[in-house]
């Protein structure tokens, strides 16, 4: 197969995963305007997102091809570490309080 | 090994194998995503939070934003594809089809950067700023940190294309590059949800 083949092969390869991503973005921008409440939609509008990221991982970063040591390497810690962000979420709150006029 | 060899794949080579059979360029490029990805993560938590608890939060966005968003959104995805494309034709050693997928995804990565600052002035027309309350500290915040992103990419991608097409860097430097631009779309990914599309929240 020629260079310019094999290049033009990788777009196609990977057309279907592009579709996909347009295809939950779209979904997203649909839900946004239905009848949801704000931490409804959040919680829906964010698994979409890690839905996406996970193809974008996968696919385009090229994630599924590495040996599973880096996958197992990368991902849990970092989704532990996201996790572990939830400690400070109730300070945030504190934040509105703090600054007046903050609303 | 030969000494043009060692300029290209430089003195790790010579120690023991990478447990993730990868070159320490990419691994390198892994572990500053993912440093970034947990900045990004503090910043669109405490936002998502602010946002949820917020009685009286800021809606800015109408329907003309959305449409602008939807371009972005479509512009950003397509650059991971052509970026996709350049990486590729960089592995081939076709370095001229590389090029022409490198411009592109440097045009599309301008024209989002374009488009996002669009809204911005659009925003500052309204008054709305980085210091009018919470929604302009968090929004400018988180944008703007994905903005400089952007410009960032565009720029390195400029320079790396100029030095790969000129024979000083590898296709793998092109790869790396391009797994920083697909983050940074998986980054936008969580931004439009949580930025824009909760706007319309009832």
């Amino acid at each position: 197969m020629s260079a310019a083949g094999a290049s033009g092969n990788v777009i196609r390869k990977y057309l279907p995963v592009y579709f996909i991503l347009l295809a939950i973005f779209l979904v997203e921008v649909f839900l946004s305007f239905q009848h949801f409440a704000t931490g409804m939609l959040v919680v829906i509008l964010l698994l979409l997102a890690v839905c996406s990221a996970t193809l974008g991982l996968m696919y385009f970063m090229h994630l599924a091809d590495e040996r599973r040591g880096l996958f197992l390497t990368l991902i849990p810690v970092t989704i532990f570490v996201l996790l572990m962000m939830n400690m400070f979420w109730s300070d945030s709150v504190r934040l509105l309080h703090m600054r007046p006029g903050a609303q | 090994m030969s000494e043009s060899e060692m300029a290209v794949h430089g003195h790790g080579a010579l120690l023991e194998e990478s447990p993730y059979a990868i070159p320490s360029r990419k691994l390198t490029m892994w572990l500053f995503i993912i440093s970034d990805a947990v900045t990004f993560g503090a910043f669109l938590f405490a936002y998502g939070y602010i946002r949820v608890s917020a009685a009286n939060w800021v809606r800015p966005f109408e329907t003309g934003s959305v449409v602008n968003v939807i371009l972005m959104t479509v512009v950003l995805i397509t650059s991971s594809l052509t970026m996709l494309g350049a990486a590729d034709a960089s592995k081939d050693g076709d370095k001229a089809k590389a090029m022409r997928f490198l411009y592109s995804t440097m045009a599309l990565g301008a024209v989002f950067a374009a488009l996002h600052l669009r809204e911005w002035f659009e925003l500052f027309g309204r008054h709305i700023t980085l210091s009018s309350g919470l929604f302009g500290q968090t929004f400018f915040t988180i944008t703007g940190l994905h903005l400089l992103h952007v410009i960032s990419g565009v720029i390195a991608m400029a320079v790396i294309g100029a030095k790969y097409s000129s024979g000083r860097l590898t296709p793998g430097h092109v790869e790396s590059m391009g797994l920083y631009w697909h983050f940074v779309d998986l980054v936008w990914m969580f931004v439009v949800p949580l930025v824009y599309l909760t706007n319309f929240a009832h």
